[in-house]
């Protein structure tokens, strides 16, 4: 691990495989929501509507495996002093809100014609949304602090204590929500799915990994050359002040 | 060792006397949020009863977040918090003991009020002992979860807003737990459940609640 701690040797490797990180992710997306939108069959009950658990389920996957992501980062970044762990966590973290906001947004227009009504305080959106705030707090946490090692450091802190109460919170608002509406219209599709499905689902979550890998690159790579760029204007200015 | 700890929670209490007290504006703002909800939601006498446990526990949440930033506020300001860190009482138990400062000014005024603002509320006659059980149990974690948004934010200007954002999806289990404690308590469905969880989730607020503080604060002041 350590080998690839260094910000320029990162630097050269993940340039090299950003590109074909893009392709794959290119391909086994259009793969993956082709076969899932066009070639699966309908469902007998849910009809076409379900197609969107091709987007739905990786999205709200990816929300969370974002967070583990960046708590696992933080922790490096906290126990090791990594910059580079600092700068990975903080750059899944928009990726995870904006698949979280996907989740959401996907939930709520499967919830339609589903539901009959587009926001329902369903335990799995409930969480879904606390977890939304969650990214929204550690975001904040990276703009509200100039000095970059501090606002790392006070970051991973906030990831981490996210990260534990993440399953407290889901517990207590599944809690809450099976002792307030018995019967979720939730149910229905389960673990049992056909093979039909399943293939393009899988290969649907495989993309979305495949995404998330390629962004978070291109990120941590944008944010060590903003670093950079900001080291040499600072040596620039003290050299003009010297000379 | 434990004269230091209680000494240092002492002064917290004491400071929070003086010059107007913090724990008479905590209340009042209690008052006038728990106030705000029959005006917005009308005053029918049923629908307050059936919405007053989790409205004053709302209302307890937030109040408690009101106060959150004077726990390291002005032992930031006065240098005080630089003295705590070389103090032979370790970082860990002295932010223990602010959030045990905390929560004597800000929580244990809040729940002597609650009672009175259950009858305004018109809550259910059987749900005045538990509440007040309910908010003993579950209290001490908002102080413990908003002592560690405080520290995290003591060192930034404009920490207010950040604070809440950092620290009310972390009070979700606690709103949870402490209205369906008292609801099932109300309706006679097995208690104690809820109320375990509620006090498992203040010993588990109180075990990770030192070392993310103590963290936070000595980043602070470095």
């Amino acid at each position: 691990m350590h080998k690839f701690a260094n910000p320029a040797r990162f630097l050269r490797i993940s340039k090299l495989i950003t590109p074909w990180c893009f392709v794959l992710t290119a391909v086994t997306l259009v793969i993956g929501l082709y076969w899932g939108l066009f070639i699966a069959p309908a469902d007998y009950q849910m009809g076409d509507a379900y197609r969107i658990i091709f987007v739905h389920v990786p999205a709200s996957y990816m929300s969370m495996f974002c967070y583990g992501f960046m708590a696992v980062a933080s922790a490096v970044g906290i126990i090791w002093k990594h910059p580079l762990a600092d700068q990975s966590a903080r750059a899944a973290a928009p990726i995870g809100a904006v698949f979280t906001a996907l989740a959401l947004f996907t939930g709520s227009l499967w919830g339609k014609p589903m539901w009959g009504t587009y926001w329902i305080w369903d335990a799995r959106l409930t969480s879904e949304l606390v977890l939304l705030f969650l990214y929204f707090g550690y975001m904040a946490v990276w703009e509200a602090i100039e000095d970059s090692v501090k606002a790392a450091r006070v970051a991973a802190i906030v990831a981490l204590v996210g990260a534990v109460n993440i399953p407290i919170i889901k517990f207590s608002v599944d809690w809450w929500n099976t002792l307030h509406q018995p019967a979720s219209l939730m149910k229905s599709g389960g673990a049992s799915i056909h093979p039909d499905m399943l293939w393009p689902l899988l290969i649907s979550i495989l993309a979305f990994n495949l995404y998330f890998i390629t962004v978070v690159l291109w990120r941590i790579q944008s944010l060590i050359i903003r670093r950079q760029i900001r080291g040499l204007r600072i040596r620039i200015a003290e050299e003009k002040d010297n000379g | 060792m434990s004269a230091q700890f209680w000494s240092i929670a002492l002064r917290d209490i004491k400071i929070s006397w003086q010059g107007g007290s913090t724990s008479a504006m905590v209340v009042a703002f209690f008052i006038i949020v728990v106030t705000l909800f029959p005006l917005g939601v009308g005053p029918e006498q049923n629908m307050l009863a059936r919405i007053a446990v989790g409205i004053i526990w709302v209302a307890a949440l937030l109040s408690c977040l009101l106060s959150l930033d004077r726990i390291f506020q002005a032992d930031y300001e006065d240098g005080t918090l630089d003295q705590y860190t070389i103090s032979p009482l370790s970082l860990e138990l002295i932010v223990i003991s602010k959030a045990l400062a905390h929560w004597v000014t800000t929580s244990v005024p809040l729940i002597i009020i609650t009672p009175f603002l259950g009858v305004l509320m018109n809550m259910d006659d059987r749900a005045f002992l538990p509440i007040i059980y309910a908010m003993t149990i579950g209290t001490p974690a908002l102080s413990l979860i908003g002592t560690i948004g405080a520290s995290l934010t003591v060192s930034l200007r404009r920490g207010g807003v950040l604070l809440s954002l950092l620290i009310l999806p972390l009070y979700v289990p606690v709103l949870i737990f402490g209205v369906m404690a008292v609801d099932s308590m109300v309706m006679g469905t097995g208690g104690s459940a809820a109320f375990l969880f509620l006090g498992a989730f203040t010993l588990f607020s109180l075990a990770i609640t030192p070392w993310a503080s103590a963290a936070a604060v000595r980043l602070a002041l470095d």
